[in-house]
């Protein structure tokens, strides 16, 4: 039996122990843990890439699956877990993200850090779980686990505000989940069971039942993805977090909430998310063109980027809700781009941080002069954003407009205007950051990228300009399993319709 | 009926009370100089009875008001197992504060006992001897400081109010004798079943759950909860929010469940109230504390609340879920409670919240440890709290209980915060004087760490507790 997944999820509380053994004085334990930490997360994004390399694209079966008692038997609550071709590329990014979390915090966090690196090891195994789960209270503690770490990384190591914004964070996400354990609930004692894929193949929901079941979830994905209006907590979080939890909330925990309708929504609640789209679809014209003109506005960079991140999740939300093969491939796409690009931003944001301490805007200016490497990068990741051809921004916008077109052509013109309002506040900031003269004394001295800075973002860039011009190599794992997704949402809407009664299970049904 | 075989039956509580007693012998003639010895023999009496009680097979005794089954059994391994533990915390507790005098393992092995006769009662009557038998000694434990102020006042009101609702309970069970003229639960089941509850059997049971509610401290008779636990002695509310509480839920839900079985829709109402009013006032009241002690008693109000979710849905699986979360919330409250008692200053106990400022710069096992324990109460996955909170819901859930199921869930929102609060004093603020070292006394820190893996690895077995807890409800309900 295979247990790579398993192998994936909970390599990295190998970590977690070792540093926790580690005896000596503080500067030791502080340096071993760092190392400790790295070597973690690169084996970890080896195995990622492994995984990568022997998954099937042309199915859209789960792979590398793996099932074991965990609730006891009789009770329908296992541990299995798998991935398909929605999951799969989450997980390679979830581990080849978290070795840059680690280098970009080596020097930048100095207290406790021990401490520190146990949480992003632990938040890694959550992480990877939410994306491997196949049963929904395992599901669950992933889901939910990974917010106890990420309370202590922004309330140890945050800001000014770190105590406030991480209850903010934490509490809103709270709500939210609770009101899905609820939904998961009434599914598990409903179906007698609480593994995904016999939920979703065999046991359909009543249409009203749909609704509310729709909602809870809604709940939950909508305050983590985060949408309109829904998003208050995400810029507290993000402009208190340390950089590199900022990286993390911004590349991966936001990706949970649009991996949740994939996996959930859709096809379990077909016709109540059917009924929704219209409403899902107001709420990301609302988030893509209000959270552009807040964006805007910002004088603090963290905050700038975190409303873009909202705004960007909007087309992610519109994408895929048009439930087309284009628009639900353009949601993925756009969400792993943007988990690329925006940890690549705030990575940005945390080098002049590092040097000057300030995140506001009018602290800078006229960096190109001193800082020509700097600004080289920082131009790649603000024209992804923006969404410029040959990034790999553009795709995903690109196709989440499509789908849109097809199904509501008003819906399409509407996004469209945040493509020109990002290019707004993303030139506005970067022209104020990095242009003009350098005439603040204190930015004199600055310097340019450090080589493991420069390390660090450099294969960032090449991320996404691969991902701009060769966008293939993600579809070729996405394609069918998004197509397949559709197929099933199709038929369970259908069923719906249809003259027969509605409680009865698709098995059942004549083929 | 054979006596023999009955007082074969009742060997665990017959273990005990022989032992008290010549445990009060030994203390009498040997005085408070004997005090340790008297503490470790009743451990190892309870740990015998324990064994006992583990291997003993199903019966009933004396014509059926004394049960011996998997119910009785889950429940009086926890009573045991956190009565015991509570003797090491108070004998550590009592030795620091030079407070040392032998009655006090005497007491709560004799509190115990009555646990363990209120867990296997199937009659009104047993019901009573067991419930007055603990409380009497409770409330001397309670006033066990008695040059302290609060202490005694902690005592004396307890005492008054819990004769109060004795009174009140023991007018339900005539009331309820009187309507259906046998006190056997099972008897009273089939009356009911057979002619249906009139309006005095109804005030029977209110009176009942009344009494009943008053014992496990849930809205609105819980008033008595913050001030007691605040006055008495650490190890002693650790006592009272532990076995006390398992004692009293596993006797509500037998006294209740059973006997008025065909009257699910009257009592449900009842329970449902009082559940989701304990689970706000719970998490509402404690936001201000700043008493760690006060905070634990609000804390508790709440959890009686989740848990009575499980008997207002009065089926089995409601039955598991109760058990599975008192089991949860004793092992959980034992390590809170040796972190409390941990709380010295230059030898003097500690108990407010601020004390534990910046904690995790100079302990952060400690920190950690009770950081985990208050984030489990919270409900927070990946920890032990989670699993009991589920199934609770699950059960309530089942039962069409949705509204105070979503009544219960943002409780659990509104109470989350006062548990981060502690969390964030300890692990953000900046770092106060610190607390003494060590945890208080010999056995502490095991404790603790053995709560701390419960708290923590339950998630990855949780089998181990749902499955004795399955059972145990099957027994009950078959």
């Amino acid at each position: 039996m295979n247990h790579l997944l398993s192998l994936i999820t909970f390599f990295p509380l190998v970590g977690v122990i070792f540093i926790l053994v580690t005896r000596g004085s503080e500067a030791v334990r502080a340096t071993s843990a760092r190392w400790v930490a790295l070597a973690v997360t690169l084996i970890n994004a080896a195995l990622t890439i492994y995984m990568w390399s022997q998954f099937q694209g042309s199915t859209s079966a789960f792979q590398f699956v793996e099932r074991a008692e965990w609730f006891g038997a009789g009770t329908g609550i296992t541990y299995h877990v798998g991935v398909d071709g929605i999951s799969m590329l989450f997980v390679v990014l979830t581990g080849l993200l978290m070795p840059f979390t680690i280098l970009a915090s080596w020097d930048s966090v100095k207290t406790r850090v021990p401490e520190y690196m146990i949480a992003f090891l632990a938040l890694e195994t959550l992480m990877v779980g939410v994306f491997t789960a196949l049963d929904i209270f395992l599901f669950y503690v992933f889901f939910e686990g990974g917010l106890i770490p990420m309370f202590l990384i922004i309330g140890v190591w945050g800001g000014k505000r770190r105590v406030y914004a991480s209850f903010k964070f934490f509490l809103y996400t709270l709500l939210g989940s609770l009101f899905m354990l609820l939904a998961m609930l009434w599914i598990y004692f409903t179906a007698g069971t609480a593994d995904v894929e016999t939920i979703i193949e065999t046991v359909h929901f009543p249409v009203q039942a749909q609704y509310f079941l729709w909602f809870a979830f809604f709940a939950s994905f909508a305050v983590k993805m985060p949408m309109w209006p829904v998003h208050t907590w995400l810029p507290d979080a993000h402009v208190e977090a340390p950089t590199a939890g900022s990286v993390i909330l911004a590349a991966i925990l936001l990706k949970m909430g649009g991996y949740g309708f994939l996996r959930f929504s859709l096809p379990m609640f077909a016709s109540a998310s059917e009924a929704f789209a219209p409403f899902i679809f107001v709420l990301s014209i609302i988030a893509i063109i209000y959270t552009s003109f807040v964006a805007l506005a910002q004088e603090d960079m963290k905050k700038l980027i975190a409303y873009s991140s909202v705004a960007h999740m909007g087309f992610v939300t519109m994408g895929i809700f048009t439930l087309t093969q284009q628009g639900v491939e353009g949601g993925v796409f756009q969400m792993l781009s943007h988990g690329v690009v925006s940890a690549a931003l705030f990575l940005c944001v945390g080098v002049i941080y590092d040097r000057m301490h300030t995140r506001e805007i009018a602290a800078y200016g006229g960096l190109v002069n001193r800082m020509p490497l700097y600004a080289a990068f920082f131009m790649v990741f603000t024209l992804a954003n923006i969404g410029l051809p040959g990034t790999s921004g553009f795709i995903g916008e690109f196709l989440t407009l499509l789908g849109a077109f097809h199904v509501e052509t008003w819906v399409a013109i509407f996004a469209a205007t945040g493509v020109v309002l990002s290019a707004t506040y993303m030139l506005y900031l970067y022209w104020r950051v990095i242009f003009g003269d350098l005439v603040k004394p204190a930015l004199q001295t600055i310097k340019d990228l450090s080589l493991r800075e420069a390390a660090i973002l450099a294969p960032l860039v090449v991320a996404t300009i691969v991902m701009g011009v060769y966008p293939k190599f993600v579809f070729d794992i996405t394609g069918t399993s998004v197509a397949h997704l559709i197929k099933q949402y199709h038929t369970a809407v259908a069923y719906d319709a249809g003259a027969v009664p509605t409680s009865v299970k698709l098995a059942e049904r004549a083929p | 009926m054979n006596i023999g075989h009955d007082l074969l039956v009742l060997a665990p509580e017959l273990i005990l009370a022989i032992g008290a007693m010549a445990a009060l012998m030994v203390g009498a003639f040997r005085g408070d100089k004997a005090t340790g010895l008297i503490s470790a023999l009743i451990v190892l009496l309870m740990v015998i009875a324990g064994v006992v009680t583990v291997v003993a097979e199903p019966a009933t005794a004396f014509n059926g008001a004394f049960v011996v089954d998997a119910f009785s059994r889950f429940t009086k391994v926890l009573i045991l197992g956190s009565a015991a533990l509570c003797i090491v915390m108070a004998h550590n507790f009592f030795e620091k504060e030079k407070m040392v005098h032998f009655e006090m393992p005497i007491l709560i092995g004799l509190a115990t006992l009555g646990m363990l006769l209120m867990v296997s009662a199937s009659s009104f009557i047993a019901l009573y001897l067991g419930m007055e038998l603990q409380s009497l000694a409770l409330y001397v434990l309670a006033a066990f400081n008695r040059d302290s102020v609060r202490s005694t006042e902690a005592g004396l009101k307890y005492f008054v109010l819990g004769a109060l609702s004795s009174g009140m309970m023991l007018y339900g069970i005539s009331l309820i004798y009187g309507f259906t003229g046998t006190t056997e639960f099972a008897g009273v089941a089939q009356v009911i079943a057979a002619s249906g509850t009139g309006i005095g059997l109804i005030f029977g049971l209110v009176f009942l759950i009344a009494g009943l509610a008053f014992k496990i401290s849930a809205v609105p008779f819980h008033m008595w909860a913050p001030d007691v636990y605040e006055g008495a002695p650490t190890p002693i509310t650790a006592f009272f929010t532990t076995a006390a509480k398992v004692a009293a839920l596993a006797l509500m839900i037998r006294a209740v469940m059973i006997p008025f079985a065909p009257a699910l829709g009257e009592y449900r109402q009842i329970i449902v109230v009082v559940s989701v009013l304990s689970m706000w006032l719970g998490a509402v009241a404690a936001i201000g504390q700043e008493n760690i002690k006060r905070l634990m008693a609000y804390s508790s109000i709440g959890h009686m609340g989740y848990a009575l979710l499980g008997l207002a849905a009065g089926t089995q699986e409601g039955v598991k879920g109760m058990l599975i979360y008192i089991a949860f919330y004793a092992v959980t409250n034992i390590g809170a409670f040796v972190c409390i008692q941990a709380m010295r200053r230059d030898g003097e106990a500690v108990e407010n919240i601020s004390d534990l400022a910046g904690l995790v710069r100079t302990r952060p096992g400690y920190a950690y440890a009770l950081a985990a324990i208050m984030w489990s109460l919270a409900g927070l996955p990946p920890l032990a709290g989670i699993v009991a909170k589920v199934y609770v819901f699950l059960a309530a859930m089942h039962s069409g209980l949705a509204i105070p199921a979503v009544l219960g869930v943002l409780a659990s929102c509104v109470g989350a915060y006062y548990y981060l609060r502690v969390a964030k004093v300890m692990l953000f603020d900046e770092p106060a004087k610190p607390l003494d070292a060590g945890y208080g006394g010999r056995g502490m820190g095991t404790i603790l760490a053995f709560s701390t893996a419960f708290t923590v690895l339950l998630i990855v077995v949780p089998w181990a507790l749902v499955a004795p807890a399955a059972a145990a409800a099957q027994a009950l309900l078959p």
